[in-house]
């Protein structure tokens, strides 16, 4: 890995505006809304300033900023926003239009729980509400996964193979408020890296004219969700791939997962977002007392990377799935549904816990996580989900 | 402005073979829209509803420029989005024409769920022609009503019963919604008047910024007419002042078609079967008030026409 340069005091939301920036697309159309707020102010000040090409499009609600970066995508450009919870929500309608289309738009989310009660910190129930989208959606640890992964999709989106919209998300507060030390890579490079859009049709191509958004009944329809669905399940060889030259080239590389310490663990959570730091520590702390535990942090949760998770937990006994977001007495939370299903191929199972925890952006702590740990270990699990840190 | 003769000589942009009702009006405005814009590379965007629907049934499209459809309540948005893609990719390099760009939307995909993209975009001053096609009311999901339906219009979800008479609010007026949104330039229209409609077409489009015409279209579904009385029901609107032809330009009101003597509404009224229960006797006080605004809204008119045109003002 070459030597550390260009290192920068940033929060989560000045590294995804500065990523917007290096990336410089043609549109942004955006809204604000906290804790992503930040991120468009940053922006459109490098558009007064002249720092980028980007025609900056001050709408008047999110369903008209996705809507925008739609037209603009549709035009020809490569186009961004940046939104939270109420404002994703407001998208909603808009981002299976956006997957449907085959549009590659890049949103800069910073997960902030739902109304109502109304709450401006963070937890993921507003991107799990938008997980079957059509979107691909990236988690991110910290800033520099945050930085990293904006870069990324910009290609994963572009790729002939996939042509589908992303979320790249941060916790609300947690990363996008938190200053940390990242390192920025040159803005010539990361142009390199990302190119340039060329869609094979685009309308402002006026010379090849073409309809875009028919109505299309039940004799094409189902073809064309065919063709989405598969342009998602394609999605997660290019996402290794593109995580795996961004490592090449720039010394930190990515994939669907990442595994800590799980080779011999008998006890494993699985988790998304800046959780997966916090377990780090626990684990680290634990392992000194001999405890052979592990985690598994999902990157990307949409395409969800079932061949990889069972690969990384067939030999674990038990394993705690943490979901920041509850399915409404669905059987189990949506993280927790995806990982037990795709884990339900193995011969040799392991036992499965839920634990739903952080909503509204209640602190999830060290002490917390190794109380779960514990009671993994203790083999007294049973399938009813626990509520971590709250008052019952 | 070209006229006739030149209009009839541009590429036909939206072809026949869709599948809009028989004597659609809004076949007839967009047609003729993009004959008047056909001098100049265009894209359009559609909000859904009959137009949408009916020209373009994947595989096919009667479409012959660029046109683009995502939803119902954000054509203003989309187009925003286009033409500021425009701006950047032509700033950039990537496009090198002077392309026009033109939104469609119902009166429900206008008035009501697509105000607010529509108010953002002209607020925004994006260069686009926004034309809302007004059957004043929902046609394609079965005729409900909008806030553009008349007082005492049937629609299905303003019924006649036997309580209640039909729609039982006065419509908005978004023409003069827009004019407050001191854009350059605002016309009303209506189908019948192809000249005035293509001359207010090639002046919105060679204005650098955002504009709106809204033209009233007879639906014979919805309104329930002979389907060859299109025409003859927009010119009634007219004649009767139900439907002024008018211009804002920067400010100043013209109004470009002043009939010798202003028919009254019944002659409008009685050749539609929306408004076919106003004819009873016991609902006369329904037409009396139809016809108490209309003229209060002439009047109003013709005294905008005189004050904004003086010197000064
Ligand atoms: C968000 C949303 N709500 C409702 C609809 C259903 N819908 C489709 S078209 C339409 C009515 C369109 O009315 P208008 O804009 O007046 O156009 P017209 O059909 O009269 O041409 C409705 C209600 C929709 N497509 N999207
Ligand atoms: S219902 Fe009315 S607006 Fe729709 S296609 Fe038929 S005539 Fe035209
Ligand atoms: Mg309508």
């Amino acid at each position: 890995m070459p030597e550390k340069k260009n290192l920068k005091a940033k929060t989560g939301n000045e590294a995804m505006a500065e990523a917007m920036r290096q990336i410089n697309p043609d549109v942004v159309a955006a809204y604000p809304i906290t804790p992503a707020t930040e991120i468009v102010q940053i922006f459109s000040q490098f558009v007064a300033d002249g720092l980028v090409n980007t025609e900056f499009v001050a709408v008047e609600s999110e369903h008209s900023a996705l809507s925008a970066c739609i037209g603009a995508s549709a035009a020809g450009a490569r186009a961004m926003t940046g939104t939270s919870s109420q404002g994703l929500a407001l998208m909603y309608e808009m981002m299976y239009i956006a997957a449907g289309l085959r549009l590659p738009i890049v949103i800069a989310e910073v997960n902030r729980a739902l109304s109502a009660p109304i709450n401006i910190h963070g937890d993921q129930s507003d991107t799990m509400g938008a997980r079957d989208s059509g979107f691909l959606q990236i988690y991110c640890e910290n800033s520099q996964e945050a930085y990293d992964s904006m870069i990324q999709a910009v290609r994963i989106c572009e790729h002939p193979d996939v042509l589908l919209p992303a979320t790249v998300s941060t916790d609300g507060f947690i990363i996008s408020h938190c200053m940390e030390a990242i390192e920025m890579l040159p803005d010539e490079q990361v142009k390199e890296f990302v190119g340039s859009y060329k869609p094979k049709n685009w309308l402002l191509d006026v010379d090849h004219p073409f309809t875009l958004g028919a109505i299309d009944l039940q004799d094409y329809y189902f073809e064309h969700k065919r063709q989405e669905i598969e342009a998602m399940r394609k999605a997660t060889k290019v996402i290794k791939e593109i995580g795996k030259e961004f490592g090449q080239k720039f010394g930190r590389s990515y994939d669907m997962i990442e595994t800590y310490k799980l080779e011999d663990a008998e006890a494993a959570i699985v988790v998304l977002g800046s959780t997966a730091g916090t377990a780090k520590v626990v684990i680290d702390e634990m392992r000194k007392q001999g405890k052979k535990i592990g985690m598994l942090k999902i990157r990307v949760f949409r395409p969800f990377p079932f061949d990889d998770i069972r690969e990384a937990l067939k030999n674990v006994k038990v394993v705690g799935v943490m979901d920041r977001h509850d399915g409404y007495n669905g059987y189990v939370p949506p993280v927790c549904s995806e990982v037990r299903s795709c884990l339900y191929e193995l011969d040799k199972k392991p036992k499965i816990a839920s634990y739903v925890y952080g909503l509204g952006g209640r602190d999830i702590t060290v002490e917390m996580i190794t109380d779960i740990y514990q009671e993994l270990l203790s083999g007294k699990t049973d399938t009813n989900t626990k509520y971590i840190g709250v008052r019952e | 402005m070209a006229n006739l003769k030149e209009l009839s000589k541009r590429p036909e942009l939206l072809s026949g073979g869709h599948r809009l009702c028989a004597g659609c009006g809004a076949g007839i405005i967009a047609r003729q829209v993009m004959m008047a814009a056909a001098d100049k590379p265009v894209v359009v965007a559609n909000a859904t509803g009959c137009l949408e629907v009916s020209t373009t049934i994947y595989p096919f499209s009667a479409w012959k420029t660029s046109w683009f459809h995502s939803a119902f309540e954000n054509a203003a948005a989309s187009c925003s989005g286009m033409e500021a893609a425009y701006k950047a990719l032509k700033r950039t390099g990537k496009v090198d024409k002077d392309i026009r760009f033109i939104t469609f939307g119902g009166d429900g995909g206008t008035y009501d769920i697509g105000f607010q993209s529509l108010s953002g975009a002209m607020e925004r001053r994006h260069r686009m022609l926004y034309v809302c096609y007004n059957n004043e009311a929902y046609m394609n999901t079965g005729i409900q009503r909008s806030s553009a339906t008349p007082l005492g219009a049937y629609a299905s979800t303003s019924p006649v019963g036997k309580v209640k008479k039909g729609k039982e609010q006065i419509k908005k007026d978004l023409t003069k919604v827009m004019v407050a949104h001191n854009i350059p330039y605002v016309g009303q229209t209506a189908v019948g008047y192809w000249n005035d409609l293509t001359t207010k077409v090639q002046k919105a489009l060679e204005t650098d910024g955002p504009t709106f015409i809204n033209v009233l279209q007879p639906c014979r579904l919805g309104w329930g007419y002979n389907p060859a009385d299109t025409a003859v029901l927009g010119r009634l609107a007219v004649e009767t002042c139900f439907w002024p032809i008018y211009e804002v330009v920067d400010g100043k009101y013209k109004i470009n078609v002043k009939p010798k003597e202003k028919k009254p509404i019944t002659e409008y009224l009685k050749l539609q079967t929306r408004f076919k229960h106003l004819l009873r006797p016991e609902n006369a006080g329904i037409v009396a008030e139809i016809q108490k605004n209309i003229d209060e809204n002439w009047a109003w008119l013709q005294m905008m026409e005189e004050c904004s045109n003086k010197a000064g003002v």
